[in-house]
């Protein structure tokens, strides 16, 4: 039997949020030890024994195992409950209340209840995803800064006041609820947008850590189309725009390993089936009256996703649904998408003043690509000297390996151009 | 062939869900490899950590581990391998010695010496 891939890291969100439901939010770290410790159960006896035929039933018959271990230790130190407190008590009653907490009926919506705790309308949003990362994804702190980019310290602090939050609730969001459910659904696709982004879009030198948290936001996405309350148009257009985006990832890096943008990929290497599945999500968008941000940029990734070729692209049609987006969810990135787009359909000289007109362009000071832009299209003008400080602007605030190797080769473009001038 | 008896001491899974998946597929990669060489006697057993230790004329029973973490055996394998430099070589290619775990290689004595 094969172990599937990243089994421990799917489980472990699946037993920790059922273990967090049962003690408590407040004894959230009880539940992830005693996840930690059937992890290491399934590892001493996998490792000699083999993969058991359902490893998921597995792991959750262990969790549950430990769990009643942990009453008996913990049953007077802590506090639980008061009916489950009163029931674990006796021995003739823990186990079979354990045994019912752990019913399959029961443990159905304790991924989604945990999603929607960790969006917590007192958390910022990098907490948020943060969170869900560590919680949801079983990503540890060191694998969270390095997604992030950012220091352990740093992610370790973030993460643990978000806990602290979480610990307040005592309970898990309550998913059948639906006033309460449709209140904070919005908080949760922002927050799997945000953790989608921050894999397709983000710093992570990696190109392997970004695909895992891409693929991370499409699976909780996936869990949150299963509800019937979550399965709305915008959850659809959210899957749409996942899916149609994850299709050009295996083209993002060409095949010596260089970053590759979108005006230079080999469009044969995007994924068909993530394209008829974004498709098929996208259709399913279409009902209602809700237009959002998400069926918006849907959109526009589809128009790229089956276009052929940069030049055959609707540009005038990308430009539109710019103009839309920013009239949704207004951002300077938007603005400089729009612009770019308007540069793709009216020329360079329109492209320039478009960015040049970005209300709070000053935002983007610390963003390569809003240089590159610039300098992209001073270079269509035959600007060769303006473009190749433009792209040094851009080298000065890369974020990655990647992004400097890219930008630097299109330096050494510049100075190419501008020999032959 | 002779047999030998691998004895896995310490260890650990490892921090993260993704760092004891990693571990797990490499210990199978491994079983992999020493199984299609024909090296595999028997798979061996797991063995709880804890215990209990009954001692001497007067059987006292006490409990365990009776061991530092990073000594306590977790578990074996009997190999078959040539000589004994070859069972050790063939230890060498355990994962348990990433993580600061040992191989204990163990010749099993054999009846007609």
């Amino acid at each position: 039997m094969e172990l599937s891939e990243h089994l421990f890291r799917h489980e472990a969100g699946r037993m920790v949020a059922t273990l967090t439901r049962i003690f408590g939010t407040h004894n959230l770290a009880l539940a992830e030890d005693v996840v930690q410790d059937a992890f290491c159960r399934a590892f001493e006896v996998w490792k000699l024994r083999g993969i058991p035929e359902n490893p998921s039933a597995w792991l959750m018959a262990t969790a549950k195992n430990r769990a009643i271990d942990a009453f008996r230790r913990e049953r007077t130190a802590r506090t639980f409950e008061p009916e489950l407190s009163r029931l674990i008590q006796s021995e003739w009653t823990l186990t079979p209340t354990v045994e019912e907490l752990f019913a399959s009926n029961a443990i159905k919506d304790d991924l989604l209840r945990m999603m929607f705790s960790c969006c917590h309308p007192r958390l910022p949003e990098e907490a948020q995803v943060a969170l869900m990362l560590n919680i949801l994804c079983g990503f540890s702190v060191d694998e969270v800064a390095g997604a992030f980019v950012s220091t352990h310290a740093a992610i370790e602090k973030r993460i643990s006041r978000a806990k602290k939050v979480l610990a307040e609730s005592r309970k898990l969001f309550d998913v059948s609820a639906d006033s309460e459910f449709s209140a904070r659904l919005p908080a949760v696709q922002r927050a799997l947008y945000l953790l989608f982004n921050e894999g397709y879009h983000g710093a992570s030198p990696e190109s392997a850590v970004r695909a895992d948290l891409c693929h991370e936001a499409m699976r909780l996405t996936a869990a949150l189309l299963k509800h019937p309350l979550g399965e709305t148009p915008a959850t659809y257009a959210l899957a749409a725009l996942m899916h149609l985006h994850a299709a050009r990832l295996p083209a993002r890096m060409d095949a010596s390993g260089h970053l590759s943008s979108l005006f230079d990929q080999d469009r044969s290497r995007w994924a068909s089936n993530l394209v008829a599945e974004g498709q098929r999500f996208l259709d399913l968008s279409a009902t209602g009256s809700d237009l959002t941000e998400y069926h918006v940029e849907a959109g526009i990734a589809w128009v790229h996703a089956t276009s052929i070729s940069t030049e055959e692209t609707d540009w005038k049609h990308i430009v539109s649904l710019y103009d839309l987006l920013m009239t949704i969810r207004p951002s300077p990135v938007v603005a400089l998408n729009r612009a770019i787009a308007i540069g793709q359909h009216e020329g360079p000289t329109r492209g320039l003043e478009e960015i040049h007109a970005i209300a709070d362009r000053d935002r983007l000071a610390n963003y390569p690509f809003y240089f590159a832009a610039l300098g992209e299209f001073e270079f269509r003008n035959g600007k060769y000297d303006i473009s190749q400080e433009e792209f040094r602007r851009a080298l000065a605030v890369a974020r990655n390996p990647m992004e400097r190797e890219f930008l630097q080769r299109r330096i050494s473009a510049c100075e190419q151009a501008n020999a032959l001038a | 062939m002779s047999e030998y008896v691998f004895l896995y001491r310490g260890g650990e899974a490892g921090r993260s869900p993704e760092r004891v998946q990693q571990s797990m597929q490499k210990w199978m990669a491994w079983f992999k490899e020493l199984g299609q060489k024909g090296h595999i006697k028997d798979q061996g057993q797991p063995l709880e950590r804890a215990g209990k230790l009954v001692k001497g004329k007067q059987k006292t029973v006490t409990d365990g581990p009776f061991a530092e973490a990073k000594d306590i055996v977790g578990g074996y394998t009997l190999i078959e391998a040539r000589d004994l430099d070859q069972a050790v070589e063939l230890s060498k290619g355990c994962p348990i010695l990433e993580v600061d775990g040992g191989v204990e290689v163990r010749p099993v004595m054999k009846l007609n010496m």
